[in-house]
Order: structure tokens, then C-alpha cells, then sequence
């Protein structure tokens, strides 16, 4: 199981791909919507390419209220 | 509106036309093909459209041209609006005849003597999924995600979608998806049984066409009778779920769900 920075990595560089935001303009602790300046339906297509990466489910009710790289990570992180 | 090979029909919701014995119809409502009221109308000229064919078709393929995805489902907008400009009995009524309409469209979709395709990407919510599960096949791409987020809205799916899903795939799991108003990815949705193929992102319309392609193979009366022996309309149940969706119309709790979804500034009104 990858550690809990590496999974955290990993969707910084995932967001930052999918996106085409510049890796080092976002950090664990950001506001995803404001930083890569999505809205929901744009954050529901973050979650299939996270749940495709990491091959996990991760119910969208787990992500409600979650705004940040950290605790997204951590979700992810329970399920792997 | 006749569906043929001289004239394509483009309306303000959705396109469709014929060629050499296939039927696509494609939605292109911003913002993501919310099924309202003219979304109706036009369904039910298609629809009509389908009875009167003269050609024969082997296949329709239900698409969406928009980015967002296939359809979010019911414009749940129109609906409040509509609601609050009534009395109570008055937008009881309303709801009921738009469910028997929305729903002898469907039914016509769901037995229409041909193989049906829906070519899903995005979001296929609510609505829209069920608009997708009157399909003999259901061609996705990886972005897809299914859900039914009535619930949270002091409903059930009204277009029937629970008694299709309980037709096709096991009664746990539509109760997952119903009960929790979660989403599934298309991975999910293939290994349930629900997708017949995943393709990559952008793929499911060419995907379907394939298949289309492949079907005209076949003998269309064999394929008819194959399809009428294999996928029964749940007529009973479809009449069942628009008397419990009324009755739960009917509650404050619902105008309540519905004012909060309408006026919502959340950044993820659709998470569930």
C-alpha cells in the first residue's frame, strides 16, 4: 500500500494533469474548486479519474464537504 | 415529425434522423439535457416518429453532443417553478399527467422493434439514466457515472427507472444505488452488469455505431422477436412507481428539497 504522502502526490499530479494546471501551483492543502477553478461536475470527473487510478470506489457522499488535496488523500488513503 | 432518410430533425432540445436503417437521436439542451417540458414534446414526436416508420431500422443510438455528459435527468427547476405557480391539487395533477407522458415515451423507446443504444458519457443522473436503461445496450465511456439522487430530493426516480433496473440487474444493488443516492463509475456499472462495453473517453458514440453496424447483420424480424421474448415492459410496476412518486409529491418536504436544490449556491449540488 502506497503511503499516505505518495497518495497525496499522486493526486496533486493527477489534478494538475487532468486539469492543465502547473504541478507546483497547487499544494495539499488548497481548496480544489478555487485552485483549479472547477465546479461540481467538473470535481465528479476528478473522482472517476481518482477512482480509475487508484482502482477504488470512493462514494461521492464520503467527498461532500471535502475541499482540499489533504483530506481527499486521507479518503482515498482509508479505501486502498 | 417522420423519422427518414430525406429530412433530419433538429429541434431545441435534441437532433435525430435516419440513415441506411439506423436511427440516432442526439440531446443538446445546455446545460446538461435537463428533461423538461419541451424536452417532452419532442420526445413524444420522436416517439411518434418511431410508430410510423417506413423504412425499416435495425438500430437507434441515444446520444448526448454535450461535454457535461448524456443527461442529468427531470429540470428540476421547471418543476419547482411550476409547482409554486400552482395549488397544491392543481401541481399534483401536473406531475401526474407529465409522468404518464414522459412514461408512454419510455415505454415506446424500451419496445421499439429495433436494438436500442444508449452512447453514455458524464453524467448520466437521475432522468437521464433512466432515459438510458430503456436501451437494449448501454455503450460507456470512462467518464460516465450513474446515479439516482432523487432521494435527497424526498423522492423516488418517476421515469421508471427502479422497475428497468430491477428488470436487468440484482435487487441489491439497486437498492444501493436508490437508498444511498450514490454514484458508480463505469467499471462498477460493467462488472453489476448494467454496461455492455466501456471505451475510452469519447469512444461511446463511434462504439455504438459499431455495434450498430454489427447488428444489421442480423435478421431484423429475428431480432424483433428475440428482443420482445427477452426484455418484458414491467408495465405494472411502471404504473406503481407513478402513484407513490405523486403521493410523495405531494408532501411539504419535497417543495422543500426542491427550493433548496433550485436556490442552492453549494459547490456540489450534484454530490448526493
Amino acid at each position: 500500500m502506497p503511503t499516505a504522502e505518495k497518495t497525496l502526490d499522486e493526486i496533486l499530479a493527477l489534478a494538475a494533469s487532468h486539469f492543465k494546471v502547473p504541478r507546483e501551483k497547487l499544494s495539499a492543502d488548497d481548496d480544489f474548486f478555487k485552485t483549479l477553478g472547477i465546479d461540481s461536475l467538473q470535481a465528479l470527473d476528478l473522482l472517476t479519474k481518482l477512482e480509475s487510478h487508484f482502482r477504488v470506489e470512493l462514494p461521492d457522499y464520503e467527498l461532500q464537504g471535502v475541499s482540499d488535496f489533504r483530506t481527499l488523500a486521507g479518503r482515498i488513503q482509508a479505501r486502498l | 415529425m417522420s423519422i427518414n432518410e430525406t429530412s433530419a430533425y433538429k429541434g431545441e432540445t435534441m437532433s435525430y434522423g435516419y440513415n441506411d436503417g439506423l436511427i440516432e437521436l442526439a440531446l443538446h439542451r445546455a446545460p446538461c439535457n435537463e428533461i423538461g417540458s419541451r424536452s417532452l414534446d419532442e420526445l413524444e414526436s420522436f416517439a411518434a416518429g418511431l410508430q410510423r416508420l417506413k423504412q425499416p431500422a435495425h438500430a437507434l443510438i441515444i446520444s448526448s453532443e454535450l461535454k457535461c455528459g448524456f443527461c442529468a435527468g427531470a429540470d428540476l427547476r421547471e418543476l419547482y417553478e411550476r409547482s409554486q405557480a400552482m395549488a397544491t391539487d392543481e401541481a399534483a395533477r401536473s406531475v401526474r399527467e407529465f409522468l404518464e407522458r414522459i412514461h408512454r415515451v419510455l415505454n415506446a423507446i424500451d419496445a421499439a422493434p429495433m436494438t436500442t443504444i444508449a452512447a453514455v458519457h458524464g453524467v448520466t443522473f437521475g432522468g437521464g439514466f433512466e432515459l438510458a436503461l430503456t436501451c437494449d445496450l448501454i455503450i460507456a465511456d470512462k467518464t460516465a457515472r450513474f446515479a439516482f439522487p432523487e432521494l435527497r430530493l424526498g423522492l423516488i426516480p418517476g421515469f421508471g427507472g427502479i422497475p428497468r433496473l430491477k428488470r436487468d440487474i440484482g435487487n441489491a444493488v439497486v437498492r444501493d444505488l436508490l437508498l444511498t443516492g450514490r454514484s458508480f463509475n463505469t467499471t462498477k456499472a460493467q462488472q453489476i452488469g448494467l454496461v455492455s462495453q466501456v471505451v475510452s473517453d469519447g469512444e461511446a458514440l463511434r462504439a455504438a455505431r459499431a455495434t450498430a453496424a454489427q447488428l444489421a447483420k442480423f435478421d431484423h424480424q429475428t431480432a424483433v422477436t428475440a428482443k420482445r421474448f427477452i426484455k418484458p415492459v414491467p408495465q405494472e410496476d411502471l404504473k406503481k412507481e407513478i402513484d407513490i412518486f405523486c403521493e410523495l409529491f405531494s408532501r411539504p418536504a419535497v417543495q422543500a428539497g426542491l427550493k433548496k436544490f433550485v436556490e442552492s449556491k453549494d459547490a456540489q449540488p450534484y454530490l448526493p
